[in-house]
C-alpha cells in the first residue's frame, strides 16, 4: 500500500529561495544513512534527541585519541591541552548563547540538572511559606518537578500562567500572576510538545519590572533560534547539548555573574575547591565552584563542536529553511481530514503535534515505525499540556535541518496508510 | 505490511471499534484499576464473582487498539470461568507474549486470544496487550491497589 502511495509522491527539492541544502546537511549525519525496517530511515524525533553530525563525533574521537587527560590538574602538556580544549568549549558555548563572559557558563549534565541547580542553590534560599514560584502551562516535567520539590522544602506555592487554545501564553494572565508574592519565574523558551515560541523578551521585562528573577529553559530553542542572554537580560538560561546535535550527558547553565558569585555550591567534591582542611574548605571561583568532580570533558568538547556546526550553517539560513519545512508539513498534514493539530501558535518552531481521529497515537507510532519512520507518540514529558488539550497523548513530528520534504511526504503517505488500516 | 497485519488482525480491529462488555457492572463485587504510564492507558475492570465463578465482567477505560481489544477479548474469555481457570488463562496469555516458546498446548487453550500472538514481535506493545490481564488478575485477588504495567 505504501509503495503505491509513495510512487505518487513527486520528488521535491528545496526552493531556490532557501540557501540551506538539507540534502548536503543530511550527508553530515551518519546515522541517517541507514534503513529501518527495510526502508530509508525517516527521523522525525529531533525534539526528543537530535542526531549528531560527523564533526561532533570526530571532535569527541579526537579528544579521546589524542588529547585525553584530566583538566585543571596536571602540569604536563597533555593535561594542559585537555584543559585548553575544555575551556575553549566553554568560550564557544558562551558565544552561542550570547553571554559576555565564559565564567557565566557552567557545564552540567543537561537542562534538567541546570534547573535543579538553580532551584536548590538560588531559589530555595529565597522563598518561604506562602511565596510563589511562577511557571507556564506549557512546561516540560523538568521545569515543573524541581520547583515542586522547592515548594515542599520551603512551603512556597507553585503558580501556573495559562495558555490559550492555540498553545500560546496569555500575556495578560501572566502579568496578573506576577504578584508581590512571586519570587521567581521559570519558563520555557520553546514548548517541546507544542512548538510554541514564547515572547520571552516581553515576559522577562514584565518580571523584572517587579524585580523577579527569571530562568529560561532553552532546551528546545537552541537548535532552532538564536539565543542572546545579554540582550534578553534573563538571569538564568539552560541548554542541553543532545537537543542541538551534540552528545548526551552534557549541557550548560548560563547565570548572571553576580548571582552565580553569591550562590552556594551545588555539589561538593574535587575541582570546586581552592583549599580543603578538615576544619574548613574554601570554594573555588565561578564557574568551577559549580563543577564538582571530573566533568564530561569530551562531552563539553563535542557540545562546542555542535554549537559551532550550527553557527557555521548560520541561523538566517537555518530559520528560513525550517520555516519553509514547517509550512510544507503543516499544509501536508492539513490534507488528511482526520488530523487535528495540537499547538497552532503564530510563532512556532518546526514541531508538529497532532492527533488522528479514531486512532490512538501509540498505534500510529507502531505502524509508522514499520515504515521506517521514527516518531514520538505519548505525553512528551508534558502531561499537564495533554490535560489542557484533553488528549491522552499526541503524535509529534519534530523536524531539524536534516529533514527534507521527502520525509514529510513519507509521513503523510504513512498516515493515510494508518487510516486505511483503521477504516 | 504483512508484519503489521499480524499485529492489527481483523479481530483486534473489530474489538477496538466495538468493544464488548464495555461499561460498569451494576452489581460488581470485585474491581481493579490498571495503568500503563508509557502510553497513558487507563483501565478499570468490574467483576461479579459468585461461588468461585466469574458470573459477569465488564471494563471501562481508554487506550490504544491493542489494549482496548485485549480488554474486550479478555472479558469474553473470562466470563463463565472459575477463578482458577481465569488465572490459568492469564498465565498462558502472559507466557505467549513474553516467552519465546512454541508451546502449542498452551496456545490451544487460549482460543481467540492467540490473535495477540503477533504482539511479542513488538516489545514496546506487550504491555498494551497485558494491561487488561494484569488488571483482572488483581481484581480476582480482590486487590485494592491500582496495578501498573511498570
Amino acid at each position: 500500500m505504501v509503495t503505491a502511495a509513495m510512487k505518487q509522491v513527486k520528488m521535491k527539492t528545496a526552493s531556490p529561495a532557501s540557501s540551506l541544502d538539507p540534502y548536503r546537511i543530511k550527508q553530515d549525519f551518519p546515522v541517517l544513512q541507514q534503513q529501518s525496517n527495510g526502508r530509508p530511515l525517516v527521523y522525525l524525533d529531533s525534539a526528543n534527541t537530535s542526531q549528531k553530525p560527523q564533526c561532533v563525533i570526530d571532535a569527541i574521537n579526537k579528544f579521546y585519541a589524542h588529547d585525553n587527560a584530566n583538566i585543571h590538574r596536571g602540569v604536563y602538556d597533555l593535561s594542559i591541552r585537555a584543559t585548553k580544549a575544555y575551556e575553549n568549549a566553554r568560550g564557544t558555548i558562551a558565544k552561542f548563547v550570547g553571554a559576555s563572559r565564559p565564567e557565566e557558563i557552567i557545564f552540567v549534565r543537561g537542562t534538567t540538572e541546570a534547573i535543579n541547580l538553580v532551584a536548590q542553590t538560588f531559589v530555595r534560599n529565597r522563598v518561604g511559606q506562602g511565596d510563589e514560584i511562577l511557571v507556564t502551562a506549557m512546561e516540560h516535567h523538568s521545569n515543573i518537578v524541581p520547583w515542586q520539590i522547592v515548594c515542599q522544602q520551603t512551603g512556597a506555592v507553585l503558580k501556573v500562567a495559562p495558555i490559550n487554545d492555540a498553545g500560546e501564553i496569555i500575556l495578560d494572565a501572566y502579568r496578573e500572576k506576577l504578584t508581590a508574592k512571586t519570587k521567581f519565574v521559570a519558563m520555557t523558551h520553546v514548548s517541546n510538545a507544542l512548538g510554541t515560541v514564547n515572547p520571552i523578551a516581553k515576559m522577562i521585562e514584565l518580571a523584572h519590572e517587579k524585580d523577579i528573577p527569571v530562568l529560561v529553559d532553552g532546551a528546545q530553542a537552541a537548535p532552532h533560534i538564536p539565543i542572546n542572554v545579554s540582550e534578553l537580560g534573563c538571569d538564568f538560561y539552560t541548554v542541553s547539548s543532545h537537543k542541538m546535535f551534540g552528545p548526551t550527558g552534557v549541557g550548560a547553565l548560563y547565570g548572571r555573574l553576580d548571582l552565580l558569585n553569591a550562590m552556594p555550591p551545588y555539589q561538593g567534591g574535587g575541582d570546586m575547591i581552592l583549599s580543603v582542611t578538615f576544619e574548613h574548605t574554601t570554594y573555588n571561583e565561578v564557574p568551577y565552584k559549580f563543577e564538582a568532580g571530573t566533568p564530561h570533558i569530551a562531552g563539553a568538547i563535542g557540545f562546542a563542536a555542535a554549537a559551532q556546526y550550527i553557527l557555521d550553517i548560520g541561523f538566517d539560513k537555518l530559520i528560513a529553511y525550517e520555516h519553509e519545512l514547517l509550512d510544507y508539513a503543516t499544509k501536508s498534514l492539513a490534507t488528511i481530514p482526520e488530523v487535528r493539530m495540537i499547538g497552532t501558535a503564530a510563532e512556532k518552531v518546526s514541531v508538529l503535534s497532532f492527533v488522528l481521529d479514531g486512532v490512538h497515537p501509540h498505534d500510529v507510532g507502531t505502524i509508522l515505525d514499520q515504515q521506517g519512520i521514527a516518531i514520538r507518540t505519548g505525553h512528551h514529558c508534558a502531561q499537564p499540556i495533554m490535560d489542557r488539550f484533553d488528549v491522552p497523548a499526541t503524535i509529534r513530528a519534530s523536524l531539524a535541518i536534516y529533514n527534507t520534504k521527502e520525509d514529510i511526504d513519507a509521513l503523510a503517505a504513512s498516515l493515510k496508510n494508518v487510516m486505511e488500516v483503521f477504516r | 505490511m504483512d508484519d503489521l497485519q499480524d499485529l492489527y488482525q481483523q479481530l483486534i480491529l473489530d474489538h477496538n471499534k466495538s468493544p464488548r462488555n464495555l461499561g460498569k457492572l451494576e452489581d460488581y463485587n470485585r474491581q481493579a484499576q490498571g495503568y500503563n504510564p508509557l502510553c497513558g492507558d487507563k483501565l478499570q475492570v468490574f467483576l461479579h464473582v459468585e461461588d468461585g465463578i466469574v458470573k459477569d465482567i465488564s471494563f471501562e477505560g481508554s487506550g490504544c487498539a491493542i489494549s482496548t481489544a485485549s480488554a474486550s477479548l479478555m472479558t469474553q474469555s473470562v466470563k463463565g470461568k472459575t477463578v482458577e481457570q481465569a488465572r490459568a488463562t492469564f498465565e498462558s496469555f502472559h507466557q505467549m507474549l513474553t516467552e519465546d516458546s512454541d508451546n502449542e498446548s498452551d496456545e490451544s487453550a487460549l482460543g481467540k486470544l492467540v490473535v495477540f500472538s503477533g504482539v511479542c514481535k513488538y516489545p514496546a506493545r506487550v504491555k498494551c496487550a497485558t494491561l487488561a490481564w494484569h488488571t483482572v488478575n488483581a481484581a480476582l485477588s480482590d486487590s485494592v491497589k491500582p496495578v501498573s504495567t511498570e
